[in-house]
């Protein structure tokens, strides 16, 4: 889909006019969404400048900045100062960072599961190596109707996604893993799709990807905390303990169409876009 | 006996004339034809020598065989414990490929077997037709129908916690290599001579002892190229075994237990693995495996063959 969205604006490119610009922009698979609806809205302000929006990670997009083949890469997770360093080394050009948003990892159930929140440590305890909640009722003695023994089946990431190391970071630990077994999905609209067929399933994502067919929990920083659902609200404020930066990197002194877009990014218009995606914007 | 050896030997000069007078473009077309043939090879060799150089560096440094491929530990992008156990992997791919090709060969051969003797020759183009359109659909689709149809519907059969699993994976790479089977069976049984058919019928058999006795021995080497497609398919197949398995590093003790193949975890890695690292290189060195055991069906199944054919 991704991929033929920008074969369609590349094929369009091809036949209008030469002063069409094509802004190549790449990365994370949790801001794709949003890129894509930018890209979209932008084509009204600007219809001469064209943006192709690909997904492929946080990771690829970066990778593909470094090696100068894009204009703008997408990431969830800030640049590491190697990676800038490379950047740097490779063609000379300092690196830009603008944050465009926040997302909040929401954590998600199947709607027949009665409960309704969960404490970070409970969430290390299904997720992380060593935890030991295997069942629904080793937390807080949950029965899960229609679920088969009443097994927790956990909904992870591939273990390169921006999505699944930040929730590590957050959930597991930084320098500690998840526990094997976990049915590692491909992207964050197959885990949301999974959860809401299976009741023994929880799983995460950005908040954007959530649909009426999961139940979103509240989640607590401790055991007797108060718990902060995922909300616009919560994840502007920072009180949801699972949020994170979205940013966006380009390198050196880019073209005027970049820097254009770069700019129009910050107006309400765009702001106004990130909210109808589900995404938090930054607060001003 | 005499008419058998001068035949040769006329079609020999008949041969020697034709090329003396051969047109250049005739020539040209053949060394067309001739370097596609070759390429084929070329190819072959192109791959396993830019697989072999891209996992080399881990196959000569920190490779070793007892972690590589008898620890079931998988989990590349830890910070403190990496480890590049493929046991898992192996096993994953090889319950799934087994259990499928249990459901597919039997159904694509019988499929097979009806297009082709049983049904009325209308019939035959609409069920041609139709599991060729099988063949069409896009391996993501299957892994949607793992996901959303076939996930529900294996909890609330059977009673188990999670519907993504080794016969979920199963069933949806027997579904996507039955047309293969399909169509490869069918073309082998039509190729058996229509006389052979015909002095069976002369005979008095039935068209059931037509099936099992004339042409299931006749078009055998044929059957078994078009099984062993289905094999092949099964075993390569990415991204719907990657939806339908829930991708999970362990044995599966049951089919109901969710497993993980060597070729869908190639393929959710290596896009963001970077380039040259020891993640990526270990993604080739599987990928070096997944060769092995390609090369390895194949061979047997020529040596099957061909054993049988000596013994004739």
């Amino acid at each position: 889909m991704k991929f033929f969205f920008s074969l369609i604006l590349l094929a369009l490119a091809g036949c209008s006019k030469s002063n069409h610009k094509i802004i190549q922009n790449k990365g994370s698979d949790t801001i794709v969404n949003l890129a894509q609806a930018w890209a979209e809205e932008y084509k009204k302000v600007k219809p001469e400048v064209g943006i192709a929006v690909s997904g492929g990670g946080s990771g690829t997009g970066i990778s593909a900045l470094i090696n100068g083949t894009v204009d703008i890469a997408n990431s969830s997770r800030p640049m590491k100062a190697e990676e800038k360093a490379e950047a740097q080394k490779n063609n000379g050009k300092q690196i830009n960072e603008v944050i465009v948003g926040l997302d909040a990892l929401a954590v998600f159930t199947h709607p027949s599961n009665p409960l309704k929140d969960l404490s970070i440590e409970e969430l290390a305890c299904i997720y992380g190596q060593g935890g030991t909640c295997e069942k629904w009722s080793d937390v807080r003695g949950t029965v899960v109707p229609g679920c088969e023994g009443n097994k927790i089946i956990r909904v992870s990431r591939q273990s390169n996604s921006g999505t699944y190391q930040y929730f590590r970071e957050v959930v597991v630990g930084e320098k500690a893993d998840f526990k094997e077994g976990s049915m590692d999905l491909n992207g964050s609209r197959e885990s949301i799709d999974l959860v809401e067929k299976t009741p023994c399933a929880i799983g995460y994502s950005g908040m954007g990807y959530l649909t009426r067919g999961v139940t979103a929990l509240c989640i607590s920083k401790a055991k007797d905390a108060p718990c902060v659902s995922p909300s616009l609200e919560t994840a502007t404020n920072k009180t949801y303990p699972i949020s994170r930066e979205l940013y966006m990197y380009t390198a050196g002194d880019p073209s005027p169409e970049v820097k254009a877009y770069m700019e129009w990014i910050k107006t309400d218009q765009a702001r106004d876009i990130t909210i109808k995606s589900g995404y938090v914007p930054v607060p001003r | 006996m005499e008419r058998r050896l001068a035949r040769p030997r006329i079609e020999a000069m008949e041969w020697r004339q034709r090329k003396t007078t051969k047109p250049w473009s005739e020539k040209l077309i053949e060394g067309i034809i001739r370097l596609c043939g070759m390429s084929c090879i070329f190819l072959i060799f192109a791959i396993l020598l830019f697989i072999s150089k891209e996992a080399y560096p881990f196959l000569v440094g920190k490779f070793e065989a007892s972690e590589f491929f008898f620890s079931k530990s998988w989990n590349p992008s830890s910070v403190a414990n990496v480890h590049y156990g493929i046991l898992a992997l192996i096993a994953g791919t090889l319950a799934v490929t087994f259990l499928s090709m249990l459901i597919a060969v039997p159904l694509g051969l019988a499929s097979a077997f009806y297009i082709s003797e049983f049904c009325s020759p209308r019939a035959r183009e609409i069920y041609k037709v139709l599991v060729e359109f099988l063949a069409a659909i896009p391996s993501v689709v299957w892994g949607f129908i793992a996901i959303m149809m076939i996930n529900p519907m294996i909890i609330s059969t059977f009673k188990v916690p999670i519907g993504l699993n080794v016969l979920n994976a199963s069933l949806i790479l027997a579904l996507m290599s039955i047309p293969l089977i399909v169509s490869v069976g069918e073309d082998a049984l039509r190729a058996v001579p229509e006389t052979y058919r015909e002095a069976a019928e002369a005979l008095g058999a039935t068209r059931w002892e037509i099936a099992t006795r004339v042409l299931l021995p006749a078009a055998k080497n044929g059957l078994m190229a078009a099984a062993l497609l289905g094999v092949g398919r099964a075993l390569g197949e990415t991204m719907a075994v990657l939806m339908a398995t829930g991708h999970s590093v362990q044995i599966p003790k049951s089919i109901f237990d969710p497993a993980r193949t060597l070729t869908a975890t190639i393929a959710a890695e290596l896009g963001e693995s970077p380039k040259g690292g020891e993640h990526y290189q270990v993604l080739f060195a599987i990928g070096l495996v997944l060769f092995l055991i390609s090369f390895a069906v194949n061979v047997t199944a020529d040596y099957l063959i061909r054993g049988k054919r000596r013994k004739r």
